[in-house]
């Protein structure tokens, strides 16, 4: 199951001049970028590992292709994203943030159903790429662990 | 990795959902950011071989040449300099021009070395040459970032590649200009961080040859030693430029080429006084070239300032911008050379 995830997630994947260009523009818009992975793709999983410290002071968009082909490489069989953070007093958020790589295989999601009280259902998704716990998640990705 | 089509190499890392990817990953895309000295040899069919191209009348060969004048009219002197400048244009030039043809063109190592003396414009001229290659085209963006051993190398394990490779990417789409550079690398103390510091550099330089160019000033005997004893670092600089001193003749200009700026002048007596002053100057110790000349300008301003205040004339525009002889006479130089005689000068 194809995840989507984030702006252009209706897009077919960018390809790394893509990526650059979409770096380029947020760098322009003097947004700090980020690279963040995570092997959890759960849709309410916010808080994605960051790939270094976001990059405050790069003007040019190489440097941000370079560390997000580092993370690939680091972290392969992993969702990578590029986040793009706008600081301006009063916005203070994520302006941009599209994912720039992802596993292989994605396994997808079961739909748990909960009877309550009442014939009362409760959903939740449930990630089978989290099946494991995550220390055997990460030997078995090739991942140092983290 | 698994692709689907095998035909995205640049891509994701995963299969390609339809088919129109293939088209858009195919070679062409890999090529359009390698070469950027040929951005439209793709776009047209290759002329055939017995075509003869104008050079004149090219864009690019213009292009050069108004670069080639601004570059004449704000650096006097640095004639190697402006050689290799010319050079580079040039072969940018011809590189488009095989393109036209279907020939195959690489863009060249950029990495350069500035070696001179104090004063000779190394670190200006580095500021410079962010615009001017970017003009060129080799270049994206064209700032100038401006390190010293400080800046890259850190303090304890494990704090040094993160520090380098911080700066180098803040430096990506430009130049990266290391001042002194042979600070880098201490001889004395074989656990010095430095060494782990121009080993990344290295590999930068030669992972992101198109991305940016990165350039080491510093004093020639100084820079020689240093490239003893790292020869990779030589290897990959493909530009050492050494920086002459001034001439009489260059200092003035350029001296005057300062003022003008300002918008100040001499008056005719305090030019020849002046000119007086630099030959005096330059036989002196701790003599900085177009630096000793920037800090001579504003020691005649404090001078100028200080005696139109005393005479407590009105003042008009001309007065303002004029620098008489006593201003230049003033200095200190004269009075010394008057206080000691000729021969115990040093130089």
């Amino acid at each position: 199951m194809r995840i989507t995830q984030g702006t252009f997630s209706y897009l077919p994947d960018l390809t790394d001049d893509e990526i650059t260009a979409q770096i380029q523009y947020a760098i322009d818009q003097n947004w700090a970028v980020a690279v963040e992975y995570t092997d959890d793709p759960h849709p309410r999983n916010v808080l994605w590992e960051m790939w270094g410290l976001p990059m405050f002071e790069i003007s040019d968009a190489s440097a941000g292709l370079h560390e997000v082909a580092a993370c690939r490489a680091a972290n392969p069989d992993h969702y990578i994203k590029v986040s793009a953070y706008d600081a301006t007093l009063g916005r203070q958020t994520t302006a941009l943030s599209f994912l720039v790589g992802r596993p292989a295989v994605e396994p997808g999601f079961r739909l748990d159903r909960q009877e309550m009280s009442d014939r009362r259902i409760s959903y939740s998704l449930h990630p089978y790429a989290t099946e494991q716990p995550r220390d055997l998640r990460s030997a078995a990705n090739g991942h140092r662990g983290s | 990795m698994t692709t689907q089509d095998g035909a995205a190499p640049r891509g994701f890392a995963m299969p390609t959902p339809g088919p129109g990817r293939a088209a858009v990953t195919g070679p062409e895309a890999s090529q359009a950011r390698a070469v950027a000295v040929a951005p439209d040899a793709g776009a047209c069919p290759p002329l055939p071989p017995e075509a003869t191209l104008e050079l004149a009348e090219d864009e690019q060969a213009r292009l050069i040449s108004r670069l080639l004048d601004e570059l004449d009219s704000e650096f006097i002197g640095l004639v190697p300099v402006k050689e290799r400048v010319r050079e580079i244009g040039a072969l940018l030039l011809v590189d488009r021009l095989r393109g036209r043809y279907g020939l195959a063109s690489s863009r060249p190592s950029l990495h350069m070395c500035f070696t001179g003396s104090p004063g000779t414009g190394k670190t200006t001229l580095a500021a410079r040459m962010g615009v001017l290659l970017r003009e060129l085209g080799y270049l994206r963006k064209g700032q100038l970032v401006s390190v010293t051993r400080d800046d890259l190398v850190g303090q304890y394990v494990g704090h040094t590649a993160p520090k380098t490779k911080e700066v180098l990417k803040r430096a990506m789409g430009g130049v990266l200009l290391i001042d002194e550079a042979y600070y880098l690398y201490r001889p004395d103390n074989e656990r010095d961080y430095g060494q782990e510091s121009i080993e990344i550099l290295l590999q930068f330089m030669e992972a992101h040859r198109d991305d940016l160019v990165v350039i080491l000033a510093g004093y020639r005997s100084r820079m020689d030693v240093f490239f003893q004893s790292n020869p990779g670092m030589a290897s990959r600089i493909g530009h050492h430029i050494d920086f002459p001193d001034f001439s009489l003749d260059e200092l003035m200009r350029i001296a005057e080429l300062m003022l003008e700026r300002e918008e100040y002048m001499l008056e005719a007596a305090a030019r020849d006084a002046f000119r007086q002053y630099i030959r005096l100057r330059m036989g002196q110790p701790r003599f900085a070239n177009a630096r000793s000349m920037r800090n001579a300008i504003d020691r005649l301003r404090l001078r100028q300032a200080r005696r139109l205040v005393a005479a407590g004339d009105p003042v008009c525009r001309a007065d303002l911008m004029r620098l008489s002889v006593s201003d230049v006479r003033g200095s200190r130089v004269f009075t010394d050379t008057l206080a000691a005689p000729p021969a115990a000068l040093p130089g």
